[in-house]
């Protein structure tokens, strides 16, 4: 089931064109910082962009920081709310369920589908990025001995220089760190898609908790629940370029977003499977 | 094959089957019949472990629905309520699909399962063009194709026949016949009462949600014990057969008698010319009709 999930995902071109436009933002951005001729000064403009006209191989991390505040979120949104409520109103689900396909294999397996969506369009986003970044800026570390980094080179965000192969580690850390914060908000989005049979109105019902969740987050009178905010510890995977690793952040995040698969996916599964199926 | 007992399906305050008996037995065609909103659907997919008996229980195959659903639906093909395919795929990628998802069958296998099925249902030589593209038709042969790939014991059909042409229609319903002698019991939905006659062997007719009606259909459309006649001559029949005349319509008669070929015998003994006689039988609407109370799609005006 899982593999035929994933031949859906690879046969559908929607797919295809999301991935696309997520790649899109980071190089229209890059062309633009390129042509310009001048970094924004730091503090200003997304995370790390005052550092990569330096280096282009810092560009994957300015790239992810400038899709994941909206349009990863979006993307998710879409296939996590299509994964049940897409195959009710195209009148597929009835079919699979009878042909048997168990409930809770086909959610698990739709779960998956949507892992690998994002693993998949993270993954992508972070290979184009670093080529448009290497071939627009350069490798400013090029020029020195190996070992040894020179002026100009990746630095992290607390000014430390890094060597290539820590930040390959830590960019992968980054990616990890992103794929389980959008399985979180995943997991919201496959819940309401069981609520119902429009894909849509899942995808708008994601989108409506991740705007309550970053509105909360600008609200003091909102603290007490502020740490358990599905949003809360999105950015925190910036943490992995500091030198060293800030850690804390990281944890609590990675167990909020553990928390938010297990209770929403539970919830999705006792949802869908107790449920009638009239579409 | 299938055993319903009081099977009660309510949604909030609707109650859209209400304490169904059913019985359908091994290499029956049995026709469902009953008006739009009557609770056809609502049954089918009980019995497909898709919606859950309110009370009631259901035995398919001999096993218990929804509790042993899993044993039950790979020997079941269904097509509920019209057929559903991922519009951007071609047909025969919609099966390929379809016959990976589930249990049982080889990859090996897959690809000349899916062309026998296409081929069953008169799809061999389709293209590659994406199943939007279909016509009404083509996605109902290809929803037939979804319910025969696995060759099932049981088919579980719902209005099979919507968006045919008479032609298709024929072919589908020959398809059926064929399916049926080789073995598969057929349990078909419809509201169409053409379809039910020409095809069942066994009719249920449900109205309201209730059973109101299942026999076989030769019982229900067995002779009423009258005979219409029809003779230039009526009014010398009339004197030949004195007090057994039900009823009368210019030169067309209907005769209380128990056998056609005698009384044909009687009638031209005395010199009338007979132009047609048989013997009367109920059709299956008139049997349906007088089952059943107004259509449940309608709402006020008379009862």
């Amino acid at each position: 089931m899982i593999a035929v999930e994933l031949r859906k995902l690879v046969l559908r071109p929607r797919m295809w064109v999301s991935v696309g436009l997520l790649c899109l933002l980071p190089a229209i951005v890059a062309v633009f910082l390129a042509t310009a001729d001048f970094a924004p000064p730091p503090g200003q403009g997304g995370a790390f962009l005052s550092a990569v006209v330096n280096d282009g191989k810092l560009y994957p991390a300015a790239a992810l920081a400038l899709v994941l505040p909206l349009f990863l979120p979006i993307a998710v949104a879409v296939v996590a709310g299509d994964s049940i409520a897409g195959e009710a109103s195209g009148g597929t689900l009835r079919y699979l369920l009878v042909r048997p396909v168990g409930r809770t294999r086909l959610l698990v397996a739709k779960l998956i589908a949507v892992a690998v969506y994002v693993t998949a369009a993270i993954v992508i986003v972070v290979l184009t990025s670093l080529v448009i970044g290497v071939l627009l800026f350069g490798t400013g570390g090029s020029e020195v001995i190996p070992g040894i980094p020179a002026q100009g080179g990746v630095v992290s965000l607390s000014g430390a220089p890094l060597s290539s192969s820590s930040l390959g580690l830590r960019l992968l850390g980054a990616v990890g760190y992103i794929v389980l914060s959008m399985l979180g908000f995943a997991a919201i989005t496959v819940f309401l898609s069981t609520l119902t049979d429009s894909a849509l109105g899942a995808a708008l019902g994601g989108l409506a908790v991740l705007i309550t969740s970053s509105v909360l987050e600008t609200l003091d009178a909102a603290a007490a629940v502020k740490p358990y905010l599905p949003t809360h510890y999105w950015l925190s995977w910036i943490d992995f370029f500091r030198d060293p690793v800030l850690w804390r952040n990281i944890d609590h995040g990675l167990l909020l977003q553990a928390g938010y698969i297990v209770v929403f996916f539970g919830a999705a599964w006792a949802n869908f499977a107790t449920r009638d199926i009239t579409s | 094959m299938i055993t319903t007992h009081a099977l009660t399906k309510r949604f909030g305050r609707i109650v859209a089957v209400d304490a169904v008996d059913l019985s359908v037995r091994e290499g029956d065609r049995y026709g469902f019949l009953g008006p739009n909103g009557s609770g056809k659907t609502t049954l089918v997919r009980m019995l497909l472990g898709l919606v859950y008996a309110t009370s009631g229980e259901i035995e398919v195959l001999g096993r218990p629905i929804p509790k042993r659903v899993a044993e039950v639906l790979p020997d079941v093909g269904a097509l509920v309520e019209g057929p559903g395919a991922y519009g951007h795929l071609s047909g025969r990628r919609n099966l390929t699909l379809l016959d990976a998802a589930g249990p049982g069958g080889g990859r090996r296998t897959r690809r000349k399962r899916v062309g026998e099925a296409l081929e069953r249902v008169g799809l061999a030589h389709v293209d590659q063009r994406p199943v939007k593209a279909y016509s009404l038709g083509m996605r109902q042969r290809l929803g037939l194709a979804a319910a025969l790939l696995r060759r099932p014991r049981l088919l579980i059909l719902d209005e099979p026949t919507n968006g045919l042409d008479p032609q298709g229609i024929k072919e589908i319903r020959e398809l059926l016949i064929e399916l049926n002698q080789d073995g598969t019991t057929v349990f078909l939905s419809s509201h169409l009462l053409a379809e039910v006659e020409q095809l069942g062997t066994r009719v249920g007719v449900v109205d309201r949600g209730r059973l109101v009606l299942e026999d076989d259909l030769e019982a229900l459309r067995a002779a009423t014990g009258r005979v219409l006649v029809g003779t230039p001559d009526p009014a010398v029949a009339a004197s030949v057969l004195d007090g057994q005349i039900e009823a009368r319509d210019g030169d067309r008669l209907v005769i209380r008698h128990d056998d056609p070929a005698a009384l044909n015998a009687l009638l031209v003994g005395a010199g009338v010319r007979v132009r047609s006689i048989d013997a009367e039988r109920r059709t299956l609407e008139q049997v349906v009709l007088a089952a059943t109370g107004p259509g449940s799609d309608r709402f006020g005006g008379p009862e």
